[in-house]
């Protein structure tokens, strides 16, 4: 990884732990509401990977704020979408859970656990079919292996030979109950074995995201097929705004945050880049303004209009045979 | 201008429409070597390929997921659910993502793919394989409902389904795939209008799908027993549903019927009705008359088969007796 990809990346990581630090704050004030799920703790994660992947398209989850503003989208379309406001980048009818922009290859944003693996799997196959140097990347969470969804689209990739990344955020829990309690083993990938190489990285430490992502988007455009990696996590808040988190223990808590990746890449900035305090402190300070702009802009804009309540059920021009 | 059968004219659809677009694809289960269950897609997997013919493995949550993400892509997907039961397990893609992901996005993605099914019931194949879902269907907002009662619209709806940037749910009934009928091939049919199937004076008849040939059956009975004329609809488009053809016949009839095949509780001919009486009660002369399937699963045996839905006869004693109970 050069320093400017180091960089970046620990700036869009310091940027995204102070906007989620934001949307709380803003949620407990009320001007955030519904469900609002904060990536707080797992920033190498969502944002080496998004930085990594740079040649095709992203399918996500509800849990990803951070993930967008990773691949592109501006903080203040994220940020007023969680305020419910116009100009937010699902103009206010996604909200936290349901962030879209093509235009970054960004598909989500989708709240239904595994739902949206089919998907990715059917996005995969038209890069193929188009011959297209893009491949695709599924971001999904350990709660999302126990289900069908995730056995089907494991099963197709495979078969057909797809051109995706299936990348697992193991953070230990789904919502409140503990991997292990549901499934046999702690390592999900284990259920990926016999239909796709795997591998195992450490999702609190950016760099290797980093090139374990860009290794296997390298893998998938050469038309070898899917590959699946998991990635070790761990969220420090809890599942959503309304979870208080009282399945798991102080202690663990504290062994986690020890881990933040965020302190770890700054060090890795100053041992390896040889980066002054100053120089680190001029990236938080602009992340500070970002997401103060972010805040600022969000609060300023305009709510959707009712007579709009209709737009965009269907496509405009609808053509008649 | 030709007369072919219904799934002749669902095949022509899908091939004037792959010749014309190499985006458009069709995947489903035993769609491409087999030439599909009903034989819709037979012939196309030798003249565009197995990768635009795409026979999937029995996972149907993954064969509408998967459309939905070749339609991100950009290729125009037709899903083929082999029987409507089986579409339950596709429902979490049907409901919440295949129909959301334009709003959701503000537009910014647009889903342009057809899901086709067959459904209804057909021949003694007992409670799972004989369901109707267009009522659970049309409640879903975010895409079209169509239903092809015949082999022209069949032809002409299923074009424009593939050509449209908006996702297009296209039910089928099975009892209809060897249904011959004339197919003008030069005059554009608007899918989300009714048609009159027949003309007359004082009942308007509503119906959809293979229905639609049972109260035609039915008719010259119910005319001569009455001493009156039927207007038979077949609606067609389910969502959006035509509510101007309707009123435009009860204005000159007076009366409603509405005959459909699914289940009477909570059936889609209740939401018929409901627009009829809520926006043009005073059109009325009679209360309506509505005639449903049963509510029982569908059982096995052909007498308990037919006892279970309308049939020629049990239309034309319905319609009768509410005629002569109300003025006619």
């Amino acid at each position: 990884m050069d320093k400017l990809t180091a960089e970046d990346i620990f700036y869009t990581m310091a940027l995204g732990r102070r906007f989620e630090y934001a949307a709380k704050e803003h949620y407990m004030t009320g001007e955030i509401s519904g469900f609002l799920h904060l990536d707080i703790g797992q920033e190498a994660l969502s944002v080496a990977a998004m930085k990594a992947f740079d040649h095709g398209d992203v399918f996500t989850t509800y849990r990803e704020h951070i993930m967008a503003i990773a691949r592109g989208i501006e903080p203040k379309a994220v940020m007023a979408e969680l305020f419910g406001k116009k100009t937010g980048v699902s103009e206010g009818r996604g909200g936290s859970m349901h962030l879209f922009d093509p235009s970054h290859f960004f598909y989500g944003g989708d709240a239904i656990v595994g739902g949206h693996l089919p998907n990715a799997v059917g996005c995969a196959y038209a890069r193929k079919f188009q011959k297209s140097e893009h491949g695709v990347l599924a971001v999904f969470g350990d709660g999302a292996t126990n289900g069908g969804a995730f056995f089907e689209s494991l099963n197709i990739a495979s078969a057909w030979k797809l051109p995706i990344l299936f990348l697992c955020e193991n953070n230990r829990y789904a919502i409140g109950t503990e991997i292990t309690r549901v499934a046999p083993f702690l390592e999900q990938a284990k259920k990926a074995e016999p239909y796709m190489p795997t591998k195992e990285v450490d999702g609190n430490d950016a760099p290797a995201v980093y090139e374990a992502v860009k290794e296997a988007q390298d893998y998938i455009q050469k038309g070898h097929g899917p590959i699946f990696i998991e990635a070790f996590t761990y969220r420090w808040e809890g599942h959503s705004m309304s979870d208080p988190g009282t399945y798991r223990s102080q202690e663990e808590m504290e062994i986690w945050k020890r881990k933040d990746p965020i302190e770890r890449m700054k060090k890795l900035l100053k041992e390896r880049y040889i980066m002054s305090d100053a120089q680190i402190e001029a990236l938080e300070k602009k992340a500070d303004a970002a997401v103060e702009e972010a805040v600022q802009f969000a609060a300023q804009s305009p709510e959707p209009e009712v007579d709009e309540l209709f737009d965009y059920v269907f496509a405009e021009e609808v053509r008649h045979g | 201008m030709a007369e072919m059968l219904y799934r002749e004219a669902l095949n022509r659809a899908i091939d004037e429409c792959m010749a014309a677009d190499e985006n458009v694809v069709m995947l489903g289960e035993d769609v491409g070597l087999y030439g599909g269950s009903y034989r819709v897609s037979e012939g196309l997997v030798s003249k565009y390929g197995e990768a635009r013919l795409i026979d999937t493995p029995i996972a149907e949550l993954s064969i509408v997921g998967n459309a939905i993400g070749m339609a991100i892509g950009g290729l125009r997907p037709i899903a083929e659910i082999m029987t409507a039961n089986f579409s339950l397990l596709a429902f979490d893609q049907i409901i919440n993502h295949m129909s959301k992901y334009r709003y959701m996005s503000a537009g910014k993605l647009t889903l342009p793919m057809v899901v086709r099914f067959p459904q209804g019931v057909s021949k003694q194949l007992a409670a799972q394989h004989s369901e109707s879902y267009e009522q659970m269907l049309s409640a879903v907002p975010g895409m079209h409902v169509f239903a092809a009662g015949d082999p022209n619209y069949a032809y002409h709806a299923l074009k424009a389904a593939i050509m449209m940037d908006d996702p297009v749910l296209f039910i089928e009934h099975e009892l209809l795939y060897n249904k011959k009928g004339e197919v003008d091939f030069d005059t554009p049919v608007d899918p989300f209008k009714a048609r009159i199937v027949k003309e007359g004076e004082n009942i308007t008849i509503v119906s959809y799908l293979k229905m639609v040939d049972d109260v035609m059956a039915a008719v010259p009975q119910i005319e001569e027993r009455l001493g009156k004329s039927c207007e038979v609809i077949d609606l067609q488009s389910l969502n959006p549903m035509d509510t101007e053809t309707i009123k435009n016949s009860v204005e000159k009839t007076g009366r409603l019927v509405v005959v459909e095949e699914d289940h009477y509780t909570g059936g889609y001919g209740a939401q018929v009705i409901s627009r009829v009486v809520e926006k043009f009660f005073y059109t009325l002369d009679a209360a309506p008359l509505r005639i449903a399937g049963k509510d029982v699963p569908i059982p096995y045996n052909r007498k308990l088969e037919l006892a279970s839905i309308p049939t020629p006869d049990s239309i034309t004693e319905a319609i009768v007796a509410w005629g002569k109970n109300n003025g006619l």
